[in-house]
C-alpha cells in the first residue's frame, strides 16, 4: 500500500521527493517493484501533470531534447529522432511490448539505471546528457557520469530528471540486443557501436557490467572497413576486456562475454554501412 | 493504515463513470471489481503477458501497469466494449471462425492487440502480427491459429 499524489507543478513534485516520495512516470518498472517488494515508498508522486514534462521532443540550439514524461512510442514514431538517431530508435522499439512502449518513459529507463536498460547503450553512444531539477536549481549531468551501479543514479535525494539532451549525432551507430524470446525479455547483453565522423569507434556495452559500459577506439582500425579482420578482432576483443558480466537466469558469464563480442562486430558492421550511407 | 482514495471519473467502453477507488489500486482491479468487467483477464500483473491489455486514450496499455488514479479522466476501451448488442467485432468474429481458442485465458488481450494492430496497419504480414502480439502471451502456445485469425480480420477489414 502507498499514498498518491499528482502535483500539476515542478516545484511541488520536488517538494514530494524531497520529503521521500518515490516519483512515478510510465509506472512499468516502479509498480512492479512495488508490488514485489524490490522498492518501497510511503508515497508515489505522479509526473505526468506537470505541463513540462508532459511529452514532447523537440530541437534547439544545442541538439534534440526529450521531456522526462515521453514514452517508448513517441521517440519511435518522431522523424526527427528516426532521421538522427536511429540506433536510439532501435532500441526503444526493443522495449518490452508495444503496450510496454506506449507507458514506459525513456528518461525512467535511465533512471532505473538497470544495467541491461536497452535505450542506455545508444545514448551513450550519442553522447546524452540529463537535465535535473533539484530544490535548488537546475544541473546536467552527462550520462555517462549518471550511470553508478546497478539500479543507482548521480541523482541527488530530492532531484529529478526532466529531460534528456542529445546532441547533434557526431556518430553513425547501430544497437543489437540479444534476448531468450523476442517480446517483453530483459537483454542477455547489448550493445550499441557507433562510428564516429573523426574516425574513432565507441561501443555501449549493456547487461556487461555493474552499469552500461562505454569503451571507445580512436586508433582508426575498427573504422577502417578494409582492415585486415584478424586486427579488427583483435581489437575488439582487447576493448570488451573491460566487460564483467554476471551470470544468472538469463546466461552465464562466458557466454554473455561470447555474446557481446559478437553484436559487436555486428554493430560494428551496422554502423560502417550507415556511415556510408550518411555520406 | 486505511488506504488513500481519491475519486476519480473513467469513460468504460462509452460509459461515465465517478468512482472511489484506493490509490494504490490498478486500473486492472478497477475494471473487474469494481466495475465487473471481467473481460479483461489478471494473469502476470506484471505486464509480461499481455492478458490485461486494454485501450486507454486510444494507445493499448497493460491495465496491471496503470494505477486506478492514473487513468482518471481517460477514454477506456475494454474487450467487452468490441462487439455491438448483434455483431461481434471483425477481429472477434476471425477468431472464432479460425478456431483460435484453446482455454481462451489470453483471448481478449489477444484480441485487444490484434484489433490495435488494425487500426494501424490494414495489411500486416506475419511478422508484423508477431511483433504486435509479442506483448500478448499463449500458454496453449495457440500462436499459429491466433496469427491466422488476425490475417483473415485483416482480410475481412479490406
Amino acid at each position: 500500500m502507498f499514498g498518491y499524489a499528482r502535483p500539476e507543478s515542478l516545484p511541488e513534485a520536488l517538494e514530494l521527493v524531497g520529503a521521500g516520495a518515490r516519483p512515478l512516470a510510465g509506472g512499468t518498472d516502479l509498480l512492479v517493484g512495488l508490488r514485489k517488494g524490490k522498492f518501497t515508498a510511503d508515497r508515489v508522486v505522479d509526473l505526468k501533470a506537470i505541463t513540462e514534462l508532459q511529452p514532447a521532443i523537440y530541437e534547439t540550439h544545442g541538439g534534440w531534447e526529450i521531456t522526462a514524461g515521453t514514452v517508448m512510442s513517441d521517440i519511435v514514431d518522431h522523424p526527427g529522432v528516426r532521421a538522427r538517431y536511429p540506433a536510439l530508435v532501435q532500441a526503444a522499439s526493443a522495449v518490452g511490448s508495444i503496450q510496454i512502449r506506449n507507458r514506459a518513459t525513456l528518461a525512467g529507463n535511465v533512471c532505473n539505471a538497470s544495467p541491461a536498460a536497452d535505450t542506455a547503450p545508444p545514448l551513450l553512444v550519442y553522447d546524452a546528457s540529463v537535465v535535473v531539477a533539484g530544490a535548488d536549481g537546475e544541473r546536467t549531468i552527462s550520462l555517462v557520469d549518471f550511470f553508478v551501479g546497478p539500479g543507482q543514479t548521480a541523482l541527488l535525494p530530492g532531484e529529478l530528471v526532466t529531460r534528456l539532451v542529445l546532441p547533434p549525432p557526431t556518430r553513425s551507430a547501430a544497437f543489437a540486443r540479444l534476448t531468450r524470446r523476442r517480446g517483453v525479455d530483459l537483454a542477455t547483453v547489448s550493445v550499441c557501436c557507433g562510428v564516429g565522423d573523426d574516425g574513432s569507434v565507441r561501443f555501449a556495452l549493456g547487461a556487461a557490467g555493474p552499469r552500461p559500459l562505454v569503451v571507445e577506439d580512436t586508433s582508426g582500425t575498427l573504422a577502417d572497413p578494409a582492415a585486415p579482420e584478424g586486427d579488427v578482432s583483435g581489437r575488439i576483443g582487447e576493448l570488451l576486456a573491460v566487460a564483467t558480466p554476471i551470470s544468472d537466469v538469463r546466461a552465464g558469464a562466458d557466454y554473455r562475454r561470447a555474446m557481446l563480442e559478437v553484436l559487436a562486430h555486428r554493430t560494428l558492421e551496422a554502423a560502417l554501412a550507415q556511415r556510408e550511407e550518411r555520406r | 493504515m486505511t488506504p488513500q482514495t481519491m475519486n476519480i471519473t473513467l469513460v468504460v467502453n462509452g460509459q461515465h463513470h465517478s468512482l472511489d477507488v484506493a490509490v494504490h489500486h490498478s486500473l486492472l482491479d478497477v475494471l473487474r471489481n469494481d466495475l465487473d468487467l471481467t473481460g479483461t483477464k489478471e494473469c502476470c500483473a506484471e505486464g509480461e503477458c499481455g492478458a490485461c491489455t486494454v485501450r486507454m486514450d486510444e494507445k493499448a496499455v497493460n491495465a496491471c501497469l496503470v494505477l486506478a488514479v492514473e487513468a482518471d479522466g481517460r477514454d477506456i476501451t475494454t474487450i467487452e466494449g468490441l462487439a455491438t448488442e448483434d455483431h461481434l467485432s471483425p477481429v472477434q468474429q476471425a477468431f472464432l471462425e479460425e478456431g483460435a481458442v484453446q482455454c481462451g485465458f489470453c483471448i481478449p488481450g489477444m484480441v485487444m492487440s490484434a484489433a490495435y494492430l488494425l487500426e494501424h496497419n490494414d495489411a500486416p504480414t506475419e511478422e508484423e502480427i508477431r511483433e504486435a502480439l509479442s506483448g500478448n502471451l499463449c500458454r496453449c502456445a495457440g500462436y499459429k491459429r491466433i496469427v491466422r485469425a488476425v490475417q483473415r480480420a485483416a482480410e475481412a477489414g479490406r
